[in-house]
């Protein structure tokens, strides 16, 4: 029944993008439609979510297909729940964003490609959750990889973003070609293309050894952890802000999906799985949000942020694997409760502020943090929801990425417990890491909110920004509403993550018998108290003294300017400087010279180590030394129907020789 | 019954100490400096003072200011108490505890900063800015020293509440390895004590010149009962940080009810007179070398887990 539901919604969402197709490039018909489609696939796919959470258990529909290998198997089970809600709820809050943001008026020549492949890439994500076989699951997944590189590549008119676009899709082939032969061996390993096996008892360690390193890989390209992310930051930033937030809300998610089903292989991993993942995860963490704070473009800082929760979110899984191991359950459903609590809510507060910096974006037409300034004034309502996602991603009481960083320490600090012996208690090492990822994170969206929302506006464009309108509030709004409920109320989603973890492990145990999170609801409920009437005690006293208004004090100079401000850049220098060994940032400074010295510029970026510094000359090289190979690639497509008429016939020969 | 009248008690003292003490630690630490330096030094109750004058005073503000400006250091403070109301005084348990506080009472503290810094970079003011962006690194370092402690004492205890915790160091006894732990931890949080706090030598806060002050510039615009409600907070985290660091490195006990919580008062005094004769006979360091200092307090916390390892 559930299963009936979701088939219908994927439809649904997978042609909201057709009748705007056929409706021309002018009319406001196609991406009504669009809209409607995606809201009510939406909503039917929650209907049957609904129905799945009532019935529990595990519902599996194959249907015939002429292909000689694998079949259309479809299935659903508590673990999907996590994943495919994000899903349903960004792909309609997007597409009602998008109503705004890229209106067909302003940009007729690729609103309806972006409606179209929205639609693809939405049904193909459902579609990977859903696959229960392995050559449907890689199918979806390269649909889903290439319908969102047309999305990445939505402004194909400007270079950089066809630059960023064309990373993306080397990067993600790179990753599918990691998995399929993660699918081989999982086939090799299981005799059919069944998705998700679990291990004979007697299998080769090298098989097991090859699937759990393709797969990392694989999915952790798609997850962005580094040093796998090369393609993630430049992506997010050169996409439609709504696409960014679907991409970075829920794609991510899958890479992380992945790794959470190639973990359930083995019953009792060895220990060094669960180390790879944590020791991947902190540094995806640390580096991630310590790129993050050297930015100075606010989406590709959001993208880096990204790379961060990842990075919390793998650390959190790595813990459930070590659970697995040294069979703790404890550290399962602390650790894999976690992080499934964390991808959730990163799907809620990450959409959210790469929304709010479309809004930004779409007010003042620029990205550069420090030609900001003051917009918390200009543009109230972003504001407001942008500076709740900004405290619910620092993981800052009482929102909901505190619950989810709670779990994930908790799950740590468990494994210096008593009862533990000392085989395993470097694990705990990542709270401190933790600690250290929450301090920066704190700095990153503090520059966010103080250089761009705080002070005086440093630009003419940030001068006259002013709020969108209600379809692109309205999305935020609600995200916003969701991470504050879910951070004082966590008890109502703890259950759905609960049931999520019982798949991949049934003996575990409640998360409420090892963290009260009624005490964390009271003392949420308290500080918000304490801070309302704190403000309220505050108002009354300030009617009955004297307030007077003054410019900030300005230390005595007599003529401060906006453009005297502290810019984003010089608040990440002294944060930069303690990474000086991972972020080197290239600096341009036109020198000055003479007695009377003419204007001068100052220009510093922040490269991406392993991209700009490894990878592309790495690639650019090969490129020198297989110069010979030009001449096979000359182009015509003759030729390559050519090549391909003549693989076939030595696979041909080849099967004739061999059988 | 008795058992319930004197957690209540317990309870009520704990608040009493936390509204009342705090400045007070201000007062002795100023005192011990003045003493030092051959002054008389202001009245020992001179915080309070200041406390109710800037409470009937009125204030200015900026007009580049939004609401966040005036929120801050209302949600910090609040912020604050809740966080020292996880902390146990003395021997005694604190009124809320339970599993986990402790991670809530770091981030606590760390929503104070956002806070904080987030208001200090609404002015738009750069010697604010750049106060906000020195607290916002220096907390990166102080961060992980922290919960090294804390692991050590999760280790020590078995247990993940900051009451049970903070009162293991209680029952060590005399033995030598967890004894060296504790003491290693304790001088690191003696250094995550006086950074959180901003006092010598990694900011002055009696310093003269902007841009040199860390905690100091970024309430620059504050003023009038903001910049009472900034300082009373500040006093407060002072007092718990102070708390921490007492059980870590001074478990004492009687076993008397009445004769314990003068004791935890006097100690906690002690510390303040500590607090000031480092602040007497140092100098502040220079900013660069701030992040060695904090990076030692990493250091020795780890080292403390390291020997609790051997213990276990």
């Amino acid at each position: 029944m559930e299963m009936d539901f979701l088939m219908i919604a994927a439809g649904c969402l997978a042609l909201s993008g057709v009748p705007g197709l056929v409706l021309g490039r002018r009319g406001m018909l196609g991406r009504w439609i669009a809209v409607g489609m995606n809201v009510i696939g939406s909503c039917i796919g929650g209907f049957g979510l609904i129905l799945q959470f009532k019935n529990g258990g595990m519902s599996q529909l194959t249907f015939a297909w002429s292909l000689p290998i694998g079949s259309f198997s479809i299935g659903m089970d508590d673990l999907g729940v996590i994943f495919l809600l994000p899903i349903l709820l960004i792909s309609a809050l997007g597409s009602i964003y998008g109503l705004g943001y890229w209106r067909q008026s302003r940009h007729p020549g690729n609103g309806q490609r972006l409606r179209f492949c929205w639609g693809i890439m939405t049904a193909a994500m459902m579609l990977v959750v859903l696959a229960r076989d392995g050559v449907l699951f890689l199918m979806a997944w390269e649909i889903m990889g290439l319908a969102a590189f047309f999305l990445f590549d939505t402004e194909d008119k400007k270079p950089e973003v066809r630059r960023a676009a064309w990373i993306y899709l080397i990067a993600a082939h790179f990753g599918t070609a990691c998995l399929f032969a993660t699918f081989g061996f999982l086939r090799l390993a299981s005799g059919s293309f069944d998705l998700w096996p679990q291990a004979a008892p007697d299998l080769p360690t090298w098989i097991t050894t090859t699937i759990f390193i393709t797969g990392i890989v694989g999915f952790g390209v798609k997850a962005g952890i580094m040093p796998l992310h090369v393609w993630l930051p430049g992506a997010h930033a050169h996409a439609p802000s709504h696409v960014s937030a679907m991409m970075s809300g829920v794609l991510l998610n899958l890479g992380i999906y992945g790794i959470i089903r190639i973990g359930s292989f083995l019953p009792q991993p060895p220990i060094w799985w669960g180390a790879t993942l944590l020791v991947a995860g902190t540094v995806s963490g640390v580096l991630g949000v310590a790129f993050a704070i050297a930015q100075q473009d606010f989406k590709r800082l959001l993208a880096y942020s990204s790379i961060e929760n990842m990075g919390i979110i793998t650390i959190g899984v790595g813990l459930a694997l070590l659970g697995r191991s040294f069979d703790r359950f404890d550290w399962i459903v602390l650790g894999l409760g976690g992080a499934l609590l964390h991808i959730f809510n990163h799907s809620l507060f990450k959409p959210l502020l790469f929304m709010g910096a479309g809004n930004i974006l779409y007010g003042t037409r620029t990205r550069k943090i420090d030609l900001l300034g003051g917009l918390a004034k200009t543009m109230p309502r972003t504001f407001r929801w942008v500076l709740i996602g900004a405290i619910a991603i620092c993981g800052l009481p009482p929102l909901n990425g505190f619950v989810s960083e709670l779990l994930i320490y908790i799950g740590l600090f468990r494994t210096v417990g008593a009862d533990v012996g000392r085989s395993c208690i470097w694990a705990a090492l990542a709270a401190p890491a933790l600690a250290i990822i929450g301090a920066l994170a704190i700095g990153t969206f503090v520059k966010l909110i103080g250089v761009a929302f705080g002070g005086l506006p440093r630009t003419g464009r940030a001068e006259h920004a002013h709020d969108p309108s209600a379809s692109m509030i309205a999305p935020i709004a609600l995200l916003g509403i969701c991470c504050v409920f879910i951070g004082v109320v966590p008890e109502t989603i703890v259950p759905m993550i609960e049931r999520a973890v019982a798949v991949w492990d049934f003996r575990a145990v409640s998360i409420e018998s090892l963290v009260p999170l009624y005490w964390f609801t009271g003392v949420s409920v308290a500080l918000v108290a304490v801070g309302m009437g704190g403000f309220l005690a505050f108002r009354w006293h300030r009617q009955r003294m004297p307030v007077a208004t003054a410019g900030t004090w300005d230390c005595g100079y007599a003529r401060p300017r906006a453009s005297m401000q502290y810019t984003g850049s010089s608040f990440a220098q002294s944060i930069s400087g303690l990474f000086v060994w991972a972020i080197v940032p290239r600096k341009a400074i036109a020198g000055l010279s003479g007695l009377f010295p003419g204007r001068s510029r100052f220009r510093s970026e922040t490269p991406d180590p392993v991209l700009d510094d490894a990878l592309i000359p790495a690639f650019s090289r090969s490129e020198r030394v297989f110069s010979w190979a030009r001449p096979i690639q000359r182009g015509p497509v003759q030729v390559y129907v050519l090549y391909l008429l003549s693989a076939l016939l030595l696979l041909l020969l080849f099967a004739g020789w061999t059988g | 019954m008795i058992q319930i009248l004197i957690a209540i008690f317990n309870s009520l003292m704990h608040i009493a100490l936390l509204v009342a003490m705090p400045p007070l630690l201000l007062g002795v630490i100023n005192r011990t400096k003045a003493w030092f330096a051959g002054r008389d030094g202001p009245p020992l109750l001179q915080p309070y003072f200041d406390l109710l004058r800037l409470m009937r005073k009125g204030m200015v503000i900026s007009v580049t200011t939004t609401k966040i400006f005036q929120m801050g250091p209302i949600i910090t403070l609040a912020a604050i108490l809740l966080a020292s109301l996880l902390v146990p005084m003395g021997r005694f348990d604190s009124p809320i505890h339970f599993t986990g506080d402790l991670i809530l009472f770091a981030y606590l503290l760390a929503l104070g900063r956002f806070f904080t810094t987030s208001a200090a970079m609404d002015t738009g003011s750069s010697f604010e800015g750049m106060g906000a962006s020195r607290e916002v690194t220096f907390a990166c370092l102080t961060e992980p020293a922290l919960l090294l402690a804390f692991l050590v004492l999760v280790k020590l205890s078995g247990s993940l509440s900051l009451t049970p915790m903070l009162h293991a160091p209680l029952a060590i006894g005399f033995r030598a390895l967890p004894m060296a732990s504790m003491l290693l931890i304790g001088a690191g949080l003696f250094i995550v004590l006086l950074a959180e706090n901003c006092r010598i030598p990694v900011d002055d806060p009696n310093t003269h010149l902007e841009l040199t002050m860390i905690h100091e510039v970024m309430v620059l615009d504050h003023s009038g009962p903001l910049l009472g409600v900034i300082l009373y907070g500040a006093a407060i985290k002072l007092f718990i940080l102070s708390a921490i660091v007492l059980h870590v490195i001074a478990p004492f006990q009687t076993g008397i009810l009445l004769i314990d919580w003068p004791i935890f008062a006097l100690e906690i005094l002690a510390v303040a007179v500590a607090i000031g004769i480092v602040e007497s006979v140092m100098a502040r360091l220079q900013m660069r070398h701030v992040p060695t200092l904090l990076i030692a307090a990493s250091l020795l916390c780890g080292f403390g887990f390291l020997l609790m390892l051997r213990h276990a």
